[in-house]
């Protein structure tokens, strides 16, 4: 050892890696399945009625299993949002970049993704919004065949029809 | 994943999970790597006068702090052992070996590291082992590269 | 102290189960483990789980998993990142403490998606240990070795804890290590790391399980004979494996005596022991004699669903003496490498 050697230690690194063979489970296959052809698929909660986009196999706030195959819109509304200004590792979005809670048409459940198409500062709740998909050929079993929503142009929806009484 | 599959094939895909965490050692266990940097390895001396190795810094069995470190050898006894047949792609050494606790001279409460031993036959309980150190070392548990048969050169 | 029963029991039928996901899985567990408690599910005043996130390596499903609930209005709940054996100690506590009356206690995991030996090596001391990646079966194989060479036992004892576990998980639904081998099938076949055969392993499950418990006249009100929590009592050894007498128990033994395991045996012994030679260290530690039933279910050997299995050995034991099998029951679970660290609840009828 010709190198000089470090006074002492005071951190090692130590590497953890693991491999997954993953599987969605049933109700989130069905969304996938249904990505691949273009088409957003939830669950209906057999209690409320209400729809849950992406589906995960149980109405959460009933404990029992979400049922069917309920088609919903690519329209929706901002919910609510954040303007990120850090980069996610392997996207294709650069910063600055708007995060956005989107309820979709037909849909009791919001779901999280990127609004691009307008400047950050045009961004607001109530915002009318619209998928822009990936060209069909590329269509996988992904919710990224939706590349990023943008401003539709309808009218925008009254902040306070977002108020619940409870919860579905 | 970009195929059609039928209706009722599972849908799956592999992923990884991996983080590289940098861990803070402390002046304990980093003096121990720092002693493995320099091929030397220290224990400490627990409540009732035993040598622990690797040292912590409380005694396990009564949480005292502990501070007096003891050198000891770079060869031992195995105290109990497994053979891998087939090694894991984790595993430190990539062909047949024994993991083994290992109790070195002037130390005694054993520790854990892999024997590289060839064959099965050439383990057993109370056979001496000693350390092959890794070249490049940084002050790391895995400074030791292994452990070989006492025999083997 | 208050008298706390366990009322009710349910759990999947393990398996590798690749098509469900973990909710999907937990959601038909826990509706009948509560509709079989007899107590309306808003009335359950707690709830805990126990499970690990690295285990199918998706974060966050502790919290995914009360979607299974129907947490509505919210529910009090808390979470291990252990055996849900631990979690209905925590339900336990809360009970005695009055803060509920009843209590819903769950754990699941599916070990398939992932390589179940390394992600157990993550529990192990991160600086010394882990950095080796030593896995679970490495680690059994040399208590296994220890207690060999100690002359207690020999490869054909653990055989024979193989043969009989299968045997019993064959007529259990709950399980599905099933292999009718008879012990010089499995004694003729390879080691897996020696000196522990495939045989000597728990299998790889997928499921989940749930127990309800409750509190005095609760208990005797939705149940005709409940399992009475007697005694409960966790205890922990060191973590470096060579300070530990591996082929002993002494953690299993001590927690035993502060549950009041006493000199009056059990009748049925539910032992939570994911390798054969793991249970025969327990016996011992335990001082069970060959007039005690040990995993009449088949035990982890018959099923392994990790972070429920140890629970599941509760419910087991409750079950015989629900069903009138026994009058006086045993469970125990474990957690760590090598029987680091073991739990005792002893249960009996009134």
């Amino acid at each position: 050892m010709t190198e000089k050697l470090p006074d002492k230690i005071e951190t090692i690194i130590t590497p953890i890696s693991l491999e997954y063979e993953y599987t969605p489970g049933t109700a989130s296959t069905i969304f996938l399945r249904g990505m691949k052809q273009g088409r957003i698929l939830g669950q209906r909660c057999p209690v409320s009625g209400a729809v849950y986009v992406p589906p995960r196999g149980s109405s959460p706030t009933h404990g029992v299993p979400t049922e069917g195959e309920i088609e919903v819109s690519d329209h929706g509304t901002l919910r609510s949002f954040t303007v990120v200004h850090l980069p996610i590792p392997g996207s294709e979005v650069s910063p600055p970049f708007v995060a956005a809670i989107i309820l979709l048409d037909g849909a009791d459940q919001t779901c999280l993704h990127v609004v691009s198409g307008c400047e950050p500062s045009e961004v607001r709740m109530g915002m009318r919004l619209r998928a822009v998909w990936k060209n069909r050929a590329d269509w996988d079993y992904s919710f990224e065949n939706i590349r990023y929503f943008e401003p539709s142009g309808e009218p925008d929806v009254p902040i306070e029809s977002f108020r619940r009484e409870s919860s579905a | 994943m970009s195929q059609d599959l039928g209706p009722e094939e599972t849908l799956s895909a592999r992923f990884k999970l991996e983080f590289d965490y940098t861990r803070s050692v402390g002046p304990v266990v980093g003096r121990f790597l720092m002693g493995l940097l320099q091929r030397r390895i220290e224990g400490i001396r627990m409540s009732d006068g035993r040598v622990l190795v690797p040292p912590t810094e409380y005694d396990p069995l009564t949480s005292e702090s502990l501070d007096e470190f003891v050198e000891v050898g770079d060869a031992g006894e195995v105290v109990s052992w497994s053979w891998v047949q087939v090694p894991r792609e984790k595993h430190p050494l990539d062909r047949p070996f024994a993991w083994a606790l290992i109790r070195l001279d002037g130390a005694d409460v054993p520790m854990l590291h892999a024997v590289d031993a060839g064959s099965e036959s050439r383990m057993r309980s109370g056979g001496r082992v000693k350390v092959r150190w890794r070249a490049e070392r940084v002050g790391h548990i895995r400074d030791i590269e292994c452990f070989e048969p006492e025999d083997a050169s | 102290m208050r008298e706390v029963a366990v009322v009710s029991f349910a759990q999947s039928a393990a398996r590798r189960e690749p098509a469900r996901n973990e909710v999907e899985i937990l959601m038909p567990v826990v509706t009948q483990a509560v509709e079989a408690s007899g107590i309306p599910r808003h009335e359950i005043g707690f709830t805990c789980s126990g499970s690990c996130d690295y285990l199918a390596g998706q974060a966050f499903s502790f919290v995914s998993a009360v979607d299974a609930l129907g947490a509505w209005p919210p529910i009090v709940e808390s979470h291990v990142e252990m055996d849900a054996a631990w979690a209905l100690y925590e339900a336990w506590a809360k009970i005695q403490c009055g803060m509920a009356d009843s209590a819903l206690v769950f754990g699941f995991g599916k070990s398939s998606p992932g390589e179940i030996r390394d992600v157990l090596t993550l529990q192990l001391d991160p600086y010394y240990l882990a950095p080796l990646w030593p896995d679970t079966v490495s680690l059994a194989a040399i208590q296994a070795r220890v207690l060999l060479e100690s002359g207690k036992a020999s490869e054909r004892d653990l055989a024979e804890v193989a043969a009989r576990s299968r045997r019993d998980a064959a007529a259990n639904p709950g399980a599905h290590q099933r292999d009718p081998s008879g012990v010089d099938e499995l004694l003729a076949r390879d080691y897996l790391v020696s000196p522990l055969r495939v045989h000597d392993c728990a299998p790889i499950s997928d499921g989940a399980a749930a127990v309800v418990l409750a509190a005095g006249d609760l208990a005797r009100k939705v149940c005709d004979r409940p399992a009475w929590i007697r005694g409960i009592d966790h205890r922990i050894e060191p973590h470096a494996l060579g300070l530990r007498d591996l082929a002993t128990s002494p953690s299993t033994r001590l927690a035993a005596e502060k549950a009041g395991l006493g000199s009056v045996p059990p009748e049925v012994a539910e032992l939570h022991a994911p390798f054969t030679s793991q249970e025969l260290i327990l016996r011992e530690a335990l001082s069970l004699d060959a007039g005690v039933r040990v995993n009449p279910s088949g035990g982890a050997l018959g099923a392994n669903v990790v972070m429920a299995a140890g629970l599941v050995r509760i419910g087991e034991a409750a079950r015989s003496i629900r069903e009138g099998e026994a009058s006086r029951a045993l469970a125990h679970a474990t957690s760590g490498p090598c029987l680091q660290q073991n739990l005792v609840c002893l249960l009996e009828a009134d």
